[in-house]
């Protein structure tokens, strides 16, 4: 009986601490000026992509280079569009740039981000 | 006559060398029947691009004017190599060897005559790549509807390729690019070449950039188009017109050809 309040108590703590770092990261993220900030939510729930977002990065870039399909939900470049966040007088902040979306997650997690040594890290003005 | 026990027979030597033909017809066969399976299996495949295309370029030569480089302007501009800067302490002799060019102007001087002939050179998009076959990691690679390109995610930066590409196509990026463009990534420590304006091939576009540059400027010097549909403006140029290709002794097949060199 003591084993099960025990094990009950310890998963009470670890769900806290989840939903705690969930709410700290996620909401600390949106860059301020991002189109991000208005949308209601991003291609897929915020749980899957804060999860699961490289895998699709990672998939729809084979697709894209070798097989020429560059109509896919999860591009890059979709995601910087989205999520760069911007100055007050509307010039885009690069997003790996310090606190914006993407580095302030990965500073956060320990973990380098390669993707912007090559890919855009500013929406295109056409 | 099988259970003959005389070898030396006429009627069996006749035996044995048709016994020899048929087998070297069902052989034959073998071999040509991977690349038609190949062909069926892009086709009806899951999407994306098929070897029902093969993606190739016309240059006339005559048409190409000395000292126009609106070919190699639009090129920069469109994939972004404009935006690559010369490297602080890199010397401008050093600098003009080894910035990035897709694709660049020669003048060519026969010796003999002093004939002169002006031509764009860039890939050559082979049907048997070079770069592709020396490429350790399969970086360098041709995409099914032939166009000859560099997966820079998985590329290492050896410069194999660039070595073994007899066009001295590829350029190789040496130090960190501040700004790209959407269409073309770059970064320090990839290979890089002419990739047709792939990125304007997969929206349905027709055309290249280098292609839209040179008609702007009246000379209409370069055709782009699909060298497997008969129907298509290149493959009528090919057909009625004898064209080259440059080192067509490698037996490369290359998928951009000149007229009048």
């Amino acid at each position: 009986m003591s084993l099960l309040t025990r094990f009950r108590g310890a998963a009470l703590l670890l769900a806290v601490a989840l939903a705690a770092a969930a709410w700290g990261v996620g909401a600390a993220q949106l860059a301020e000026g991002s189109k991000a900030l208005e949308a209601k939510s991003c291609i897929r729930p915020a749980d899957d992509m804060r999860r699961n977002h490289m895998e699709y990065i990672h998939h729809d870039r084979d697709l894209v280079v070798h097989k020429g399909i560059r109509d896919v939900d999860g591009s890059l470049a979709g995601c910087v569009d989205c999520h760069a966040g911007r100055e007050a007088d509307g010039s885009a902040i690069p997003v790996n740039a310090e606190g914006q979306f993407c580095s302030g997650c990965h500073e956060y997690t320990g973990t380098s981000i390669t993707c912007f040594q090559c890919h855009r890290k500013v929406p295109e003005e056409k | 006559m099988s259970h003959d026990p005389n070898m030396d027979s006429p009627e069996h030597s006749q035996e044995r060398r048709e016994f020899l033909r048929n087998t070297a017809i069902a052989a034959g066969a073998a071999v040509a029947a991977p690349g038609l399976l190949i062909s069926i299996a892009s086709a009806t495949g899951e999407g994306g691009v098929t070897s029902d295309t093969r993606w190739g370029m016309l240059i006339d030569t005559d048409k190409c004017a000395d000292g126009c480089t609106a070919c190699v302007t639009a090129c920069d501009k469109e994939n972004g190599i404009d935006l690559v800067e010369q490297p602080q302490g890199n010397s401008d002799e050093m600098w003009e060897m080894q910035r990035p060019q897709w694709i660049r102007k020669l003048k060519l001087r026969d010796k003999q005559t002093g004939d002169i002939t002006n031509l764009p050179m860039m890939c050559q998009h082979c049907e048997f790549p070079p770069c592709e076959d020396v490429c350790p990691t399969g970086a360098s690679f041709k995409r099914a509807d032939g166009i000859v390109m560099v997966d820079r995610h998985i590329c290492i930066g050896c410069r194999y390729c660039m070595m073994a590409c007899p066009y001295k196509a590829r350029s190789f990026i040496h130090q960190n690019v501040a700004e790209q463009v959407v269409n073309a990534p770059r970064g320090k420590g990839c290979v890089e070449s002419c990739n047709l304006c792939a990125h304007r091939i997969d929206e349905g576009q027709t055309t290249t950039a280098c292609q839209d540059a040179c008609a702007a400027e009246g000379h209409n010097a370069i055709l782009f188009g699909d060298l497997k549909d008969r129907g298509s403006a290149i493959s009528k140029a090919l057909k009625s017109r004898s064209s080259q290709q440059v080192r067509a002794d490698l037996e490369l097949n290359t998928g951009v050809r000149y007229t009048n060199v």
